[in-house]
């Protein structure tokens, strides 16, 4: 587990610089360069032709929507489209590419100087950073490697490895953000937030699912460490950050693995270092101490992209909302504060609390679920929010049955659960799990009665004017009765039975 | 001058696991030099001031709409590896022992 005070002594000594690298998959219906299919989970190499095999006398030729959408992308971040550019080869040699190189853009850039700004929660409140944007460009993604043999299933030990070509020359766009400094011990926060809103602006935009447990957005870290005044330390580059907890954890880890290196008098090697999901640590990969030669130069097989005004201006036009404007006009729709619009946020929950609004149910309704009982039900089951199968309707409905008293929140939280679980609709997930509020004040006063007679000191304490005591005794009440009693109502009647007054 | 070797030759059709009798290793040999030499010679008129060509052509914006097409039946595909396993291509070993 990460230690708060092994965080809190490296942003004692170091200032941290990060820097990220973002790739993701367009939601292009053919790839990048060919007209192979893009849909996920298809048979091992079922989706793949002579042009992204790489197969000799094939040529590509590029994709028209995911220029666009790349081109749409670096707008969204505020960047220049360049009048002019070309795609390069990236040579190496690795099987995850059948041709020994990838396509990519090297020097020259669709979209450059942009900038996205985020919002970090802070005990002072809500604070606003600007990630700054180096580029955005286009390339393909790569094929998927199974490792064979060794215990691991990692490739260190592996006897051989398979691939799957379905995935090479996926649409990739690659976002390089500026080094971003100045952050402080917020640095993790940051990096999250910035890749939270990536995520966000894509979906707006439909350029990409962004679906991350599909491996369709990833993350490269950079991070390094310099004592305040000193120039910027030598940075590490972290890949395999596929999750947006583990953007905030893999800088928080290496900001920590660091500043222990640097303050026991090492130095940081210039490095690749691959990120864990499971321990949430990363491990040494290559040495960058000799730099890689890619070899790249210019693709030959395929023409310039040289977007006129016209063209993006007319995709300028099919922007939509953005999500920091939509969320400014949700919060003045909905009347929260903006730290309350934060908490929404942060619990990622703003597009189900926005549909759960349209579908007629109360603002604070919406956000009360969505941040509690429903977010709650998706990280214990390892959900996406978006995954967790409950509708306005349905919300709208324990909404309602809550209202009238017939369910109070601990009831209305396993109606949640019974709706996640398959159970079938609101009223029958009542019906079937016997979940009312017990109103009738004869069974409650059973129940008090036998509490009462099981705790009495408790009982003569309150006799004695002790109020305060009467918790105990409403707490017995309720798991006497399972939850199923209104909390307020077992006080109201408890003390009349004892006749004292609040 | 030769600037390419048979010896090189057969090297590079191994990579490109191409298989070339004698008789023809002799001859690409030939081939290949006549290219180098043309190469050199552009590389030695190239000056700094004249910009590299990376196209041929005066052409740009050459798109494909994105719509979706089979591919090649993965028996086809499955018979141009050298080998195969699982529906996948199996590659040697990439990395040693750690």
């Amino acid at each position: 587990m990460t230690s708060p005070t092994a965080y809190d002594a490296a942003i004692a000594g170091f200032e941290p610089v990060i820097g990220l690298e973002t790739h993701v998959e367009l939601s292009t219906a053919s790839k990048m360069f060919c007209s192979c299919s893009t849909e996920f989970g298809a048979d091992a190499n079922t989706q793949v032709c002579p042009v992204c095999l790489g197969l000799p006398g094939s040529l590509p030729v590029v994709n028209r929507a995911a220029v666009e959408s790349t081109i749409r992308m670096g707008l969204a971040l505020n960047c220049r489209i360049v009048p002019w550019c070309r795609f390069a080869r990236k040579n190496y040699f690795y099987p995850d590419m059948p041709k020994d190189y990838q396509v990519s853009q090297y020097d020259e850039p669709l979209c450059i100087d942009g900038y996205l700004d985020v919002t970090v929660d802070t005990d002072d409140g809500p604070r606003q950073f600007r990630v700054e944007i180096e580029r955005v460009h286009m390339e393909e993604d790569t094929g998927k490697l199974t490792h064979a043999g060794g215990a691991t299933g990692r490739i260190h030990g592996a006897d051989y490895s398979l691939v799957d070509y379905n995935r090479a020359g996926i649409p990739l766009i690659e976002i390089v953000t500026k080094p971003v400094v100045g952050t402080g011990t917020l640095a993790p926060l940051v990096a999250k937030a910035y890749v939270t809103e990536l995520r966000d602006l894509m979906r707006a935009l439909g350029v990409s699912d962004v679906r991350m447990e599909e491996g369709s957005l990833r993350c490269d870290v950079n991070v390094s460490l310099n004592r305040p005044g000193d120039p910027w330390g030598t940075r590490s580059e972290t890949k395999n950050v596929n999750s947006l907890r583990s953007v905030e954890r893999a800088v928080r880890s290496e900001i920590e693995r660091q500043a222990d290196v640097l303050s026991s008098g090492g130095r940081i090697v210039q490095e690749t270092r691959h990120f864990h999901e499971d321990t949430g640590r990363s491990t040494s990969g290559r040495s960058k101490e000799q730099a890689e030669d890619y070899r790249y130069f210019p693709e030959p097989d395929l023409l310039p992209v040289a977007p006129d005004a016209a063209w993006i201006d007319e995709l300028r036009a099919t922007l939509p909302e953005l999500p920091a404007l939509k969320r400014a006009r949700l919060q003045q729709e909905w009347g929260i504060s903006e730290r309350e619009l934060q908490s929404i946020v942060n619990a990622g929950a703003l597009e189900q609390v926005a549909a759960a609004v349209a579908g007629g149910v109360d603002p604070a309704a919406a956000r009360k679920w969505w941040t509690g009982e429903l977010h709650r039900i998706a990280s214990d089951r390892d959900l996406e929010l978006a995954d967790v199968p409950v509708t306005p309707a349905q919300i709208a409905r324990v909404e309602s049955l809550v209202a009238s008293g017939s369910l109070n929140d601990k009831l209305a939280r396993q109606v949640f659960e019974g709706i996640a679980n398959g159970e079938g609709d609101v009223d029958g997930i009542v019906a079937a799990r016997g979940l009312a509020v017990v109103s009738d004040d004869s069974a409650l006063l059973e129940a008090i009665d036998e509490a009462l007679a099981a705790q009495p000191d408790v009982a003569e304490k309150i006799r004695g004017g002790k109020v305060q005591a009467a918790g105990a005794i409403v707490g017995a009440v309720m798991k006497a009765t399972r939850g199923q009693a209104d909390a307020a109502k077992v006080r109201e009647l408890l003390l009349g039975r004892l006749g004292v007054s609040e | 001058m030769t600037s390419i070797t048979r010896a090189e030759v057969e090297h590079l059709a191994r990579l490109a696991r191409l298989q070339l009798d004698p008789d023809e290793l002799d001859h690409y040999a030939g081939q290949l030099d006549v290219i180098l030499q043309s190469v050199a010679r552009v590389s030695e008129v190239a000056a700094d001031d004249i910009p590299p060509t990376s196209h041929p052509v005066p052409m740009q914006n050459v798109f494909r709409e994105d719509v979706a097409r089979p591919g090649l039946p993965r028996a086809e595909v499955a018979a141009g590896a050298p080998a195969w396993e699982d529906d996948r291509f199996r590659v040697p070993r990439i990395l040693d022992e750690e």
